[in-house]
């Protein structure tokens, strides 16, 4: 990886979790509310992935704000709409939980489990049929893979050769259970096998998740049909706010916590490029300014109008169908 | 023209017009959809328009949301409705949902047809309506095609809305004769005065139309008084202006329908009634519905599960007796 886009992930990963720790203060201090699901300790994977598969149509999870900035939103319009604020991107009317910005084809945000993924198909058959090559990545967890819509995706994806990347990111539970007590095995890529080409990559290597990424969109443009790549990541935190996370030993936490993708990539930086800890400490502080002022235009802006409330249910103009 | 010919006829129209337009659901390309509704479309679009699918109904939705997240303006068909069950998550937490949570970003100019309603003995994994909870959803456009022409029109619109639509179409309609007139401007959301009269409004859809329409000159015999059927068309929208003004003119209203009756579609019609138009009524709202039990497979069961043009017919001139007509 050369040293400008290994300066870029990085700085995007410590933005990320930057941006992850003010989040979490603001939802203690009761700016914002309802579900927060917190990508801290997996920020590698979301900001390696996301750059890795720059063009092509992404589809994701609800714990999603590190990727949605890593693929280009605003980070004021991120927090913006964690505070349910109408400049978030949604205008406060999705949430944490989704957060849509086609202009980045980046089509949210969908908090229910799986559900994101036979629209990706969908999506990927568009594209086929368009006749763009980029493909279509789609994100899900360990916990979605056990479920019908994983199962008819990876079915019909396969049957129709579709320009798509199914990436599970594996870290090892399903809100609090964990995966092999409701999954026969630790690796999920074995469902994917009969199907398509599987990999798997250490989700807390930025560069290696991005090497692997890259290698798998170009399967893909080159018409091999659909590949399954699985990211094993680590969770530090609870699945959202509102989980204490007890059902981790302070042990599995430890060994989790010594793979810091973040820490990873500096020693890469060190070992590859020379960069010093000063160097560092510059890309740490202007993560932090970033956050701070994404956090203040969030703080300041307006509410959304109630009659907002009544926007976007239906389309504004209605298309005539007499031709 | 049959009502599956008019459907057919729609969906060629605007496949021809517009090559974003893509059908897919079970069995609809090589063998021309179980109700003959997509045959003969392959041979002119190609496999790749008409795209069979596997028997997964949540993938057949979902797939069109991701289509038409992508640009194209997919035409799902659920064979029958009570599949739809298995792809009411991607209905309800997708198709309705995602305009409306990305404030308007993302649009889903998409149609799921949906085949539905007792047809003859097919038991009751294969006989039910769902209009009750599909219009129960906030940003999903449902419409209902009771008539040849309406069927025609209503569905073009559909297609080419950027709305997502559930089109509701009844099992037992599609070999149903009727005119089109091919250059006629239809509004798709406004209800159709069947026929006219001065003295009962009797609100309904689908199939009941037809049922309606057969007991009314029973109804007219034995009350002296003439009936304004009501066809509604959009069951959301409604179109509660052409309503109104029925009502206003007769003063009572009967909805029939052919669902069970408990939480049944048409209470939406008779709680309007009694909430906004009270003072217009000389006689309580009634609705004349289906029995709340699973439609059953043998044949004089079936029939009485639900309404039929004597049960109307009887159950309205009754009522009219003791409301003073």
């Amino acid at each position: 990886m050369n040293k400008l886009l290994a300066e870029e992930i990085y700085y995007n990963m410590v933005l990320g979790r930057t941006f992850e720790l003010a989040a979490k203060e603001h939802y203690m201090a009761g700016d914002i509310s309802g579900f927060l699901h917190l990508d801290i300790g997996q920020e590698g994977f979301s900001v390696a992935a996301m750059k890795a598969f720059e063009k092509g149509d992404v589809f994701t999870t609800y714990r999603e704000h590190v990727m949605a900035i890593a693929r280009g939103m605003d980070p004021r319009a991120v927090m913006a709409e964690l505070f349910g604020k109408a400049g978030g991107i949604s205008r406060g009317r999705g949430g944490s939980m989704h957060l849509f910005d086609p202009s980045h084809f980046f089509y949210g945000g969908d908090a229910i489990v799986g559900g994101q993924i036979p629209n990706a198909v969908g999506c990927a058959y568009a594209r086929k049929f368009q006749g763009s090559e980029d493909g279509v990545m789609v994100i899900f967890g360990d916990g979605a893979s056990n479920g019908g819509a994983f199962f008819e995706s990876l079915n019909i994806a396969s049957a129709q050769k579709l320009p798509l990347l199914f990436v599970c990111e594996n870290n090892g539970y399903a809100i609090g259970t964990k995966i092999t007590r409701v999954a026969p095995f630790e690796k999920q890529a074995k469902k994917a096998e009969p199907y398509m080409m599987t990999k798997e990559v250490d989700g807390m290597d930025a560069v290696a998740v991005y090497e692997a990424v890259r290698e798998a969109q170009e399967l893909i443009q080159a018409g091999h049909g659909p590949v399954f790549l699985e990211a094993m990541t680590c969770r530090y935190e609870g699945h959202s706010m509102s989980d204490p996370g007890t059902y981790r030993s302070k042990e599995e936490m430890g060994i989790c916590k010594s793979k810091d993708a973040i820490e990873r990539m500096e020693s890469y930086l060190k070992t590859m490029y020379g960069l010093t800890d000063t160097q560092l400490q510059g890309v740490q502080r202007r993560a932090q300014a970033t956050v701070d002022d994404a956090a203040a235009f969030a703080a300041a802006a307006a509410e959304p109008e109630l009659s907002e409330l009544f926007e976007d249910v239906f389309c504004k103009e209605r298309v005539n169908a007499s031709f | 023209m049959l009502y599956r010919e008019a459907l057919n006829r729609a969906i060629d129209e605007t496949m021809a017009a517009d090559g974003t337009v893509v059908v897919l659901g079970e069995d609809v390309g090589l063998y021309g959809g179980s109700y003959r509704v997509t045959e003969g479309l392959v041979a002119k679009y190609g496999e790749e328009r008409l795209i069979d699918t596997p028997i997964a109904e949540l993938s057949i939705v979902g797939n069109a949301v991701g289509m038409a997240m992508a640009g194209l303006r997919p035409v799902a068909e659920i064979m029958t409705a009570n599949f739809s069950l298995l792809a009411f998550d991607q209905i309800i937490n997708h198709m309705a949902k995602y305009r409306y949570m990305s404030a308007g970003k993302i649009a889903l100019p998409m149609v799921v047809r949906f085949p539905q309603g007792v047809s003859r003995q097919l038991a009751a994994q294969h006989s039910e309506s769902y209009e009750q909870m599909l219009s129960a959803v906030p940003g999903l456009i449902v419409l209902a095609a009771g008539d040849v022409n309406y069927a025609y029109h209503a569905l073009k619109y559909a297609i080419m809305s950027d709305d997502p639509v559930v089109f509701i179409e009844h099992e037992l309609l599609y070999n149903k004769k009727g005119e089109v007139d091919f250059d006629a401007d239809i509004d798709p959301f406004k209800a159709r005065i069947v026929k006219e009269g001065s003295d009962i409004t009797i609100v309904s859809y689908l199939k009941m139309v037809d049922d309606v329409m057969e007991a009314v000159p029973q109804v007219e015999k034995e009350l002296g008084k003439t009936c304004e059927v009501v066809d509604l068309c959009s069951l959301n929208p409604v179109d509660y202006k052409t309503l109104e003004a029925s009502l206003k003119k007769t003063g009572r209203i009967v909805v029939v329908e052919e669902d069970h009756k408990t939480g049944g579609y048409g209470a939406q019609i008779t709680s309007w009634a009694a909430e906004e138009m009270f003072y217009s009524l000389d006689a309580p709202p009634i609705r004349i519905a289906g029995e709340d039990v699973p439609i059953p497979y043998n044949r004089t069961l079936e029939l009485a599960a639900i309404p039929t043009p004597e049960k109307i017919a009887k159950r309205i001139a009754e009522w009219g007796k003791t409301n003073g007509l």
